[in-house]
């Protein structure tokens, strides 16, 4: 080629046959990718939500809730996943129980943050109007502290998404796995795919999720955030 | 089992605190990759968050910056600029570098632009220009929520170093790849251990840092609960 | 509370839809194998290098065209990994090393031919519900690999000519490759090679190694004997007495996946697989950079044996 290197590295970068032959590869990893998320979210949400609940019904559970969930998060994921597999091999649970624990330490803080932050004043009317605890909780309390949640919901949804990445080397990976074949196989085209495609769900899924919160709480359009 | 017991020894096994594959080795390895990173990460994030935090523009990038950097597959990274640079620091630096640059521009750009504008405009009746504003005035009052920010980096940064293991440098990462290697569980957990406890450690006298960047006249006035509301709430 | 119902229902949507999207085209790519006996669907794994890409597709593609259902889960990862996966079903079938597998799971193994290995290996695989089936005549060995500039340069042909000279020389492999008795400790017992000047713990002939190879940051790798980057970059393999056992490809699986039917394809399969068959394979994978499912079939098809 007579051209400089850059037009020599862009065709080395990526060779789009591979990618035309290999639809079906990409395809399934990013639906792998989109269920590992999917479902750890989902783990979390549930098992963060009593444990929030517990945190601010007996605010002493929340320095210890904290701080437990604090340590689990500086375990980095390379080695909490490498711990797991003597116990769970390389089958799906691995790699949910170690991306649900990550999920659910962001998440139990931003449920605690935004139940907190519900004004006193709000409580105490509801109260005054004879709402029970139960109503208070979910029909003044949480929709009050959604816009926290959320936002604490679209940063795990979008670290998760990361971390899936890692589950690759242990078995699964999602669009991770683009990473591992293209490492064996001395190739730049799957990695460059599994960057993109990792990076354009990623921002896929933040946008959704702006706009479900945008739906969620209209009355917060109009103020300023 | 006597899986704690058994990583108990390995911890305190004085073969493991000597030579080039003792545990002072490592981490002295492990904390320059972090260092060097952290370091070039805020050399470069730090005049782009403080300019868009004094100019206002760029602004929706800024804020979403750090939550789209946390998607950043750094595994991928890696793994790219090893082929393209082979073996070596590179692949290691470039995707730590990454990972660290969107909370040091986003909380840089917090920090600047939440300053009061009451505050700014003091500044200004009083005769200080754009320059000197900033200096003077900005940069002061937004450094514990800068420091917030180098502090959320680093920290990343300790924790996702492991990954230069994986294309065979040094630091602690070296126990849970070897350790998987060889078969010898005591092993991985001592070097997630010790990563746990660096990342602690880097935490806490970050922490510590943040704490004494707050600039006496707003810590005297009292104002500091609010700036440490802002700051736990960006970090 | 209209709001709430709202959010309710938007919640419940998303996770239908999110369901759906995974029942459509994720089961393939979910589908672990788990403990599936009866013979249903037979999971191929392989461990992370192109050699083992291939000789995977060659099972998948041969018991596919008997009629039995195949999933595949390549790359997983090193033995270590991927062996403990076959034991406890997360895969039906491996390609394996029958020297290599003995090692893993005896330690203190010292059987060299390849009558020996499997005799030895028979029982442990038993032990842990496995079976090998028929080993094929290829063999891919450990070997150690020097850059031309450096054989030249320190006179290096054999690995015997290492004695004397280790001490300025960095050798690189996987992590084990210190402890093994068929490692470096090996080297010392048989040859009477002092200490090397440093030792990296890199891969077991993968990319890591390659490149340090490549860019001297390492002077002499641990590689396979059949690897397809030893012609393309012109190593030399320092010859010898080998310190491995025999090293035959022969495929390892679960007893209860492994079927008359299983059993009669691939065995079937491994008499065609020789050396020379095997590294021109693993050169059109490395060099050529062809895909290795396309490797295999082409092959195969040349074989007649799909």
């Amino acid at each position: 080629m007579t051209d400089g290197p850059a037009p020599v590295l862009a065709a080395e970068l990526i060779r789009w046959s591979w990618v035309g032959d290999h639809l079906d590869d990409i395809r399934g990893y990013l639906f792998q990718h989109v269920e590992l998320t999917g479902l750890a979210l989902l783990f979390g949400i549930v098992l963060a939500f009593p444990l929030a609940l517990a945190a601010v019904r007996w605010p002493r559970l929340y320095g210890p809730i904290l701080a437990f969930t604090g340590v689990l998060f500086t375990i980095p994921s390379l080695a909490l996943f490498i711990l797991l597999i003597p116990f769970t091999g390389l089958s799906i649970r691995t790699a949910l129980i170690g991306l649900t624990i990550y999920t659910l330490l962001i998440l139990v803080r931003n449920m605690v943050e935004g139940l907190r932050g519900v004004d006193r004043d709000v409580r105490e009317a509801a109260q005054a109007m004879g709402f029970s605890a139960t109503r208070q909780l979910f029909q003044v309390e949480l929709p009050l502290a959604l816009p926290v949640i959320m936002a604490g919901v679209r940063i795990a949804t979008v670290t998760t998404i990361g971390l899936v990445t890692i589950t690759a080397l242990i078995g699964w990976g999602g669009l991770g796995r683009l990473f591992i074949d293209g490492f064996t196989l001395d190739f730049t085209t799957p990695i460059v795919v599994g960057i993109v495609l990792s990076a354009a769900l990623a921002f896929a899924a933040d946008l959704l999720l702006v706009a479900v919160q945008r739906q969620l709480t209209p009355w917060a359009r109009s103020r300023r955030s | 089992m006597d899986v704690v017991g058994d990583v108990l020894r390995w911890l305190t096994d004085p073969v493991h605190w000597s030579g080039p594959g003792g545990i002072p080795a490592r981490t002295l390895q492990h904390v320059w990759y972090s260092l060097v990173a952290t370091g070039i990460a805020a050399a470069i994030a730090l005049p782009i968050g403080i300019a868009i935090g004094h100019t206002g523009r760029g602004a929706l990038l800024a804020v979403n910056l750090t939550n789209l950097g946390r998607a950043i597959p750094t595994l991928g990274i890696i793994i790219l600029v090893f082929q393209l640079a082979g073996f070596g620091f590179i692949p290691v630096l470039v995707s730590l570098v990454a990972l660290a640059i969107p909370p040091i521009v986003t909380n840089s750009y917090i920090g600047v632009r939440s300053v009061d504008r009451d505050v700014r405009e003091a500044a200004e009746g009083m005769g200080m220009r754009g320059r000197q504003v900033l200096w003077q005035v900005e940069l002061p009052v937004a450094m514990p929520l800068i420091m917030a920010g180098i502090r959320t980096s680093a920290v990343q940064v300790v924790a996702t170093a492991t990954l230069a293991a994986f294309v065979g440098l040094g630091g602690l990462g070296r126990y849970l790849i070897d350790g998987l290697s060889q078969r010898d569980l005591p092993q991985v957990v001592g070097g997630a251990i010790l990563v746990a406890l660096l990342s602690l450690i880097t935490e806490l006298l970050l922490g510590r840092v943040q704490a004494l960047v707050v600039s006496r006249g707003l810590a005297e006035r009292g104002a500091d609960a609010a700036v440490r509301a802002k700051v736990e709430k960006a970090a | 509370m209209r709001r709430i119902r709202f959010a309710g229902a938007a919640v419940a949507v998303s996770l239908a839809l999110l369901l759906a999207a995974c029942g459509g085209g994720g089961n393939d790519a979910l589908e672990g194998g788990g403990s599936q006996s009866g013979g249903s669907t037979v999971t191929v794994g392989s461990t992370n290098f192109t050699e083992q890409l291939i000789l995977a597709q060659m099972y998948a593609a041969v018991l596919e065209k008997a009629g039995v259902k195949v999933d595949t889960r390549l790359n997983l990862g090193a033995r270590e990994v991927v062996f403990p996966a076959l034991v406890n079903g997360d895969i039906d079938l491996l390609p394996e090393y029958n020297g290599s597998v003995l090692s893993f799971l005896d330690k203190n193994a010292t059987q060299t031919t390849s009558e020996e290995v499997n005799s030895a290996l028979a029982p442990l695989l038993d032990a842990k519900g496995l079976v090998a089936l028929d080993q094929s005549p290829a063999e891919d060995k450990d070997g150690w690999a020097v850059t031309k500039a450096t054989a030249d340069k320190y006179g290096l042909a054999k690995l015997s000519d290492l004695k004397g000279k280790a001490g300025q020389l960095v050798v690189g492999g996987p992590p084990e490759l210190k402890t093994r008795p068929a490692g470096i400790p090996g080297l010392k017992k048989v040859y009477g090679i002092e200490d090397f000047k440093e030792f990296k713990a890199l891969d077991a002939g993968g990319p890591l190694t390659t490149s340090a190879l490549n860019k001297g940051d390492i002077d002499v790798g641990r590689v396979f004997t059949t690897q397809g980057s030893i012609a393309r970059y012109g190593w030399v393999l320092l010859e010898d007495k080998p310190l491995e056992p025999a090293q035959n490809i022969v495929p390892i699986g679960r007893k209860d996946a492994m079927t008359d039917q299983v059993k009669q394809v691939l065995n079937g399969l491994a008499a065609k697989i020789t050396t020379e068959e095997l590294t021109k394979l693993n050169k059109q994978v490395d060099i050529d950079k062809d895909d290795p499912e396309k490797v295999a079939t082409d092959w195969l098809k040349s074989q007649g044996l799909v």
